[in-house]
């Protein structure tokens, strides 16, 4: 294997011992850092959820004491929000790739990028020991003044680790906004950036504003809960409605942290397998910054019956049917990415196109929690369970999924198994629409959230849901393995093995220490699929399982 | 219903029939927009599957007029739904004339209710069909909310202020009464059922039940051990408002300012006094925080709102 050996070392074969990757500042080992850490909290939040689901396939509760499931949705929520869905794309995908799309050599600030996975450790151990201690109780959104006053699990121990993760993402925030500023390769203008780094630059604006305003909130519920400092509780002067408003100031704009890095993601997977620029590019480039920046003014949209004001009710109302439209505006332009294109469905394809169709309807379904006098009906029902989980789930957790496989061959130099590939996104599907399509029913028939038993008629549309979760489980465990394995034994991938347009393309798989070994010149628009040369060559002369 | 199975859950108020009008609606408008879509793009992605003989030459990946097309199309049909929502909703805000008012308090978990005569009930709410219900509430702890789903009806019960919720039966049944605000342990428990019966048949209920006092005759037997009456009684010594038709009045404060006394206003004069002193009076009453809780509370409130009658459902619909 003489190329074996002309081959500049990877970054993957510089140093392997434990300190080599405890103290890198390579954004690609970091990358891979943060990998394992949000790996690791994905199948927790999961098991957890499927501890649910098996408790909720009964009306009566047989499994679990009513105590341990209210444990089990809050951590499930708390762990799958912060420690999973928020730093998911952006923290891995995100750093490996940023500086690789740009043509730079690491991020702005390499050793920052280092400290946030120590902080999200950090803050990862304060929710661990709070889980293990016993749990905490409240629900993933911590309401008061039952969080203050009356729950009795470990609150101010997991509020404190999320409060300490939200400094790690606000890093991360922070890194990104100057690398993309500063670090772009000569001829990398705005408008030739990939949506990804679009995608990302909203993603990092957003977590820089509205991270502090948890951060704010998170402490003065430990405050209260601690030092009985009246903030929240009215009978120490306090308002809980107000807790509602700073905490929804910040999640609300988290949930388009947790989805635009996924429409970054299918933005690069759908023209690369269509063989198409992506349709109407500037319009898809600008909808993200406006759900960035709409995302801030629609928070009450979660208070529509908590006694805030029926004509702010309105107006947030308004404004949600207005951030609607950006995210509208990316589906027509996904969907007409693919005509005239030349469409092959490797696996990153399939998922993205699942994507496509779970957010269409997940984003359909809002239209129904918009509109206030459904909402009035809907609110804090598995319709709106089943709502996030379209977007969070069936969009961002696919767009993950999508994007871990487009570029496992850059992250490992490894093809993974194709076939395993495209039956692991095809039961993804189907288990997921199993699980959540029932939930809308349920919602619509009045079936309340975060109930441990429920009336026995609502039992048929569970068991669905229940048994969805278990072919769920088998979709997201399925590349675990396979990819595991393809890390050690799969075939050596190409550069580019898809025919990609991305700078990231145009250096080895995996990439060099200094990601380059000549600086890229950029003189073309994004998803320039015409470009003589480009080839997809991924399965042509490595078939599936030849090594 | 169908082998048991149930796909929509009853309609039961006034509103409920509007309401799924619209939603059924939206979902028509919808399912027929994603499998649009769905049929676009697996129309798409089978004509120009990789090697077909499809014709691709021509036409660049934009075109503005149909991007700035869907862009009006969507803002447009947003607007149209937006506004069919928001004026279904205000109707939350007007409740008809001459409604029922029962009292509802929450409490980690169960709810309780008083009727106007005084008939208590937990977790159980007797309703008459054909008349309008308002169901004020307020909670001793945590957040609570009242849903009926087959009323199409939801209110959070909030701890420290008063919250109101009406709605109308038309349909005589027992439906669920569920808390869907997620309130600690036994939340999923925290509910029961509403009754709606004929008129006649909740009379006669409410004659089975025995008469207790009323609430307000409950918060004026309060009103005087609490030793409110000895200031706040045209023969006191001490100088206080007089509160014979205060509710619903506008209050002149101290500082220029005029509040209309609403179930708020008594609320926070019951317990922080010297938060808005009413003008001319010296702020010499002490805080009751502490000493009332919130369904002793509902009881001071219903007496002060019986010394001024006909006031209530006007500024009963705003909170």
């Amino acid at each position: 294997m003489s190329t074996e050996a002309l081959r500049p070392t990877s970054y993957l074969g510089e140093g392997a011992g434990p300190a080599a990757w405890l103290l890198t500042t390579d954004h690609k080992r970091v990358a891979w850092l943060y990998l394992v850490s949000l790996t690791a909290f994905f199948f927790l939040g999961g098991a957890f959820a499927v501890l649910m689901r098996v408790e909720l396939a009964t009306p009566a509760g047989d499994l679990v004491s009513d105590d341990t499931y209210n444990r089990l949705f809050s951590l499930h929520g708390i762990i799958m929000v912060w420690f999973f869905l928020v730093p998911s794309i952006p923290a891995t995908l995100g750093n490996f790739l940023l500086p690789l799309m740009i043509g730079a050599r690491d991020l702005a600030f390499p050793r920052l990028n280092l400290a946030s996975w120590y902080v999200f450790i950090l803050g990862s151990a304060f929710a661990l020991v709070s889980v293990l201690a016993g749990g905490v109780d409240t629900g993933w959104t911590f309401y008061t003044p039952l969080s203050t006053l009356y729950a009795n699990g470990f609150v101010s121990m997991a509020a404190l680790g999320v409060f300490i993760v939200g400094f790690s993402t606000i890093m991360t925030g922070v890194n990104f906004i100057v690398t993309i500023h500063k670090l772009r390769a000569p001829g990398l203008t705005w408008f030739r950036l990939p949506i990804f780094v679009w995608t990302m630059y909203a993603t990092a604006l957003v977590m820089v504003l509205a991270t502090p305003v948890l951060a704010a909130s998170l402490i003065l519920i430990v405050l209260e809960r601690v030092f009985g400092i009246g903030i929240f509780n009215p009978a120490l002067g306090g308002d809980p409605l107000l807790f509602q408003h700073l905490f929804w100031f910040y999640s609300h704009p988290a949930v388009y942290i947790m989805i635009l890095p996924g429409m970054g993601v299918v933005s690069e997977v759908l023209p690369c397998f269509s063989r198409r620029p992506l349709f109407g590019y500037k319009a898809v480039a600008l909808s993200s910054m406006a759900i960035a920046v709409f995302g801030f003014l629609v928070w009450g949209h979660h208070m529509f019956v908590s006694g805030q004001s029926a004509y702010a009710g309105v107006l947030f109302s308004f404004l949600s049917f207005c951030v609607a439209i950006p995210s509208a505006i990316k589906v027509f332009n996904w969907s007409l990415t693919l005509r005239k294109g030349e469409i092959t469905f490797e696996t990153p394809m399939l998922y993205a196109l699942f994507f496509l169709a779970l957010f269409t309807f997940g984003g359909l379904a809002g239209l129904f929690l918009a509109a206030l006098a459904i909402d009035v009906h809907v609110h804090a029902t598995y319709f709106v369970v089943a709502h996030f989980h379209y977007i969070m789930v069936g969009g961002m957790v696919t767009a993950y999924m999508a994007g871990l496989h487009f570029w496992w061959p850059k992250l490992t130099g490894r093809m993974y198994s194709e076939t395993w590939g495209r039956i692991a996104a095809t039961v993804t599907f189907l288990g997921f629409n199993l699980t959540f399509f029932p939930q809308f029913v349920l919602g619509f028939l009045g079936m309340p959230r975060r109930y441990h038993t429920y009336p026995p008629e609502f039992q048929f549309w569970h068991v669905l849901s229940s048994a969805g979760a278990v072919v769920l489980a088998v979709g997201y465990l399925m590349p675990l393995l396979y990819l595991g394995w393809s890390m050690f034994r799969g075939a050596r991938a190409p550069a580019n093995p898809w025919g990609a347009t991305g700078l990231e393309w145009q250096t080895a798989s995996p990439p060099p220490p200094h990601n380059f070994e000549t600086m890229p010149k950029v003189d073309r628009p994004a998803y320039d699929y015409a470009m003589k040369g480009l080839r997809h060559e991924a399965f042509s002369p490595h078939k599936d399982e030849a090594r | 219903m169908s082998f048991g199975i149930p796909f929509t859950p009853p309609e039961a108020s006034s509103i409920a029939g509007s309401v799924d009008t619209l939603f059924y609606t939206l979902l028509a408008f919808t399912a027929a927009l994603g499998l649009f879509l769905t049929v676009l793009v697996v129309f798409y992605a089978i004509k120009y599957r990789a090697g077909s003989k499809a014709e691709r030459t021509g036409e660049r990946a934009r075109s503005l007029p149909l991007e700035v097309t869907w862009t009006v199309a969507s803002l447009l049909i947003a607007f149209v739904i937006f506004g069919w929502g928001a004026v279904l909703f205000l109707r939350r805000e007007h409740p008809p004339p001459d409604a029922l008012e029962i009292a509802g308090l929450g409490k980690q978990w169960m709810w309780e209710f008083r009727h106007p005569g005084g008939q208590r009930e937990i977790n159980e709410l007797h309703v008459p069909v054909g008349k309008t219900v308002i169901v004020s509430l307020a909670s001793q702890d945590v957040i609570h909310s009242f849903f009926v789903p087959a009323f199409r009806v939801k209110q959070d019960a909030v701890p420290g202020r008063t919250t109101n919720v009406w709605f109308t039966a038309d349909e005589p049944g027992r439906y669920h009464l569920f808390c869907a605000q997620y309130c600690g342990t036994q939340h999923s428990e925290m509910g029961g059922w509403v009754t709606a019966m004929p008129p006649e048949d909740y009379a006669a209920w409410l004659e089975n039940q025995g008469k207790g006092d009323t609430l307000a005759a409950d918060g004026e037997k309060l009103f005087r051990a609490l030793g409110c009456s000895g200031c706040h009684e045209k023969s006191s010594k001490v100088r206080a408002p007089d509160l014979a038709g205060i509710f619903g009045r506008p209050v002149a404060l101290d500082n220029q300012q005029t509040v209309i006394a609403d179930d708020r206003y008594l609320r926070d004069s019951i317990l922080n006094p010297k938060k808005e002193i009413a003008a001319g009076y010296d702020p010499v009453m002490p805080s009751f925080d502490g000493l009332v809780d919130e369904g002793e509370m509902q009881m001071l409130l219903a007496y002060l709102k019986s010394l001024s009658p006909r006031a209530t459902t006007k500024s009963e619909a705003t909170q």
